[in-house]
């Protein structure tokens, strides 16, 4: 199994063999930092092109396919185009809110992607009760949705917002309580110790019935998170023009838009890392030449492909189903989700008290 | 509360039933033509009004009986016979002949009330839908052969 913190530890150790410290660890933060936002830049524009392809197939079409070869460079033409454009401030908007917005966004989405553990020795940020905190950076981008919207002086800004509020803060309880039943699991709220106990075998299978349900109402209160989906109102086109977003242009929109597609793969992430194991191989128990040829597989490559199995699921649901309305959203999460959800995780306490599990 | 419980299942039944729908889609052959590069297969359906066409036989003879109908009936005024009157050799009786049937593409609305309104069948509409020319005059074109 190929682990990372070889080459951290190697880089770790050139850099205090003749710098300080202090120092070393600084220049260390500056560069982790930079690679997150590349990978997260570059996440985007994977995600960007994954969504217009999986969308036209959808639809029975193909999709981009003339700027490079399968249309590979559609996407990166779109960015800068988006890079080029004039960021116009509109006349009577709150300047500071109405600026600072998207960067509140981004970085509540920059914070939580920074707690994927991406592969072994790979986690940025790791510590003892990493899905708390993952949970409690992600509820802050709700914070700059809210602000653009209230800023942007515009009716349908501020009705997008509201609404995305609603959502957001009602289906963060349901993502909350479908991930404690898996903290009830594994009794660790660490990203990396919950990826090392599904060694022998992904939580979704161990935990078999309440971690299924967990895992289905972790997908339907995450495609909610990211207002995407059947749950897109906060931005529903036909009705508010763009939502919360509607007076943004360039670059700020062009952040709302990024944060939103990799809120999506962190959704995802988080779901893979939780309930299929993260960068963990497939591993059954017994069969030993099976689990050696899958730790030939490095970890990153698992991850990948679980986060993106799941972003192709949420994906396949969002092109499946029409909009719901705001009061059909929250009766699906307050008479639905939670109730269940609370069910779940007590039949959780009682699969694990009695050592029902595998 | 067992409607409650029946509810969400059929809820679930429901949705699935959705998801299986859209899945079969994912894979079926798409619809997409990507225009310049399929033009050598590209087979456009056969009632698509591309152009008039005056079809010709074997002999270079057209059907049309020089009566005007379609001029008449052409909404935009896209058609203009020119006529001739000739004496029939065999009856001696005077007889109307086509000498030209002008046809002005850049003010046709392909409504297709010509070809409806033609009582032999001589015009019909082609598929043929590639027309770009640069000037105007180029769009007027003589259907028969003379």
């Amino acid at each position: 199994m190929f682990d990372f913190s070889i080459i951290t530890e190697w880089i770790h150790g050139l850099l205090i063999s003749f710098l300080p410290l202090g120092v070393a660890t600084f220049i260390e933060c500056v560069v982790i930092g930079g690679c997150l936002m590349l990978l997260y830049a570059m996440i985007a524009i994977v995600m960007i092109f994954m969504e217009r392809k999986v969308c036209a197939a959808f639809q029975c079409r193909l999709g981009p396919v003339r700027v490079g070869p399968w249309g590979t460079l559609q996407v990166f033409g779109d960015v800068f185009k988006m890079l080029t454009k004039e960021i116009v401030t509109i006349r009577h908007a709150d300047k500071f809110l109405y600026n600072l917005a998207p960067y509140i966004v981004i970085l509540a989405s920059l914070l939580s992607f920074a707690c994927l553990p991406f592969n072994r020795g790979m986690e940025v940020l790791d510590f003892n009760v990493g899905v708390f905190f993952m949970m409690a950076a992600s509820s802050i981008g709700v914070v700059g949705i809210l602000l653009a919207g209230w800023s942007s002086n515009n009716k349908f800004s501020l009705i997008g917002a509201m609404r995305s509020g609603a959502q957001m803060i009602s289906y963060e309880l349901s993502i909350s309580l479908s991930i404690l039943t898996i903290v009830v699991l594994t009794d660790t709220m660490q990203f990396s110790e919950i990826v090392e106990r599904q060694a022998d075998g992904w939580f979704l299978f161990k935990g078999h019935l309440p971690a299924l349900v967990a895992f289905v109402i972790y997908l339907i209160a995450g495609n909610a998170e990211v207002n995407r989906g059947p749950f897109d109102l906060p931005e529903a086109e036909s009705e508010l023009t763009a939502g919360y977003h509607t007076e943004y242009s360039g670059m700020h929109f062009g952040l709302f838009y990024v944060a939103e597609f990799v809120n999506l793969f962190i959704v995802s992430g988080v779901a893979a890392t939780i309930f299929l194991g993260g960068w963990m191989p497939l591993h059954i128990p017994g069969w030993e030449g099976f689990n050696a040829v899958m730790d030939w597989i490095p970890g990153f490559v698992w991850f990948f492909g679980k986060a993106f199995f799941v972003v192709g699921l949420l994906m396949w649901i969002k092109w499946t189903f029409p909009r719901l309305r705001v009061d059909q959203i929250l009766t699906l999460e307050w008479k639905y989700l939670v109730p269940i959800g609370l069910v779940n995780l007590l039949l959780m306490v009682i699969v694990v008290v009695f050592k029902l599990h595998f | 509360m067992s409607n409650y419980i029946k509810g969400l299942f059929h809820g679930l039944g429901s949705l699935l039933t959705g998801m299986k729908v859209t899945g079969r889609e994912f894979f079926t052959p798409k619809v997409t033509e990507q225009y310049p590069e399929n033009r050598a297969t590209l087979k456009m359906y056969d009632r698509f009004c591309g152009t008039l066409t005056m079809p010709h036989d074997a002999e270079g003879r057209n059907r049309c009986i020089a009566c005007g109908l379609c001029q008449m009936a052409c909404p935009n005024g896209t058609i203009h016979l020119v006529t001739e009157t000739v004496t029939d050799p065999e009856t001696g009786k005077p007889k109307r002949r086509l000498v030209r049937y002008e046809y002005d593409l850049g003010s046709c609305m392909f409504c297709h009330l010509c070809v409806n309104a033609c009582p032999h069948d001589a015009i019909r509409f082609s598929t043929e839908f590639e027309h770009a020319v640069y000037t105007r005059e180029k769009l007027v074109k003589v259907l028969n052969k003379q």
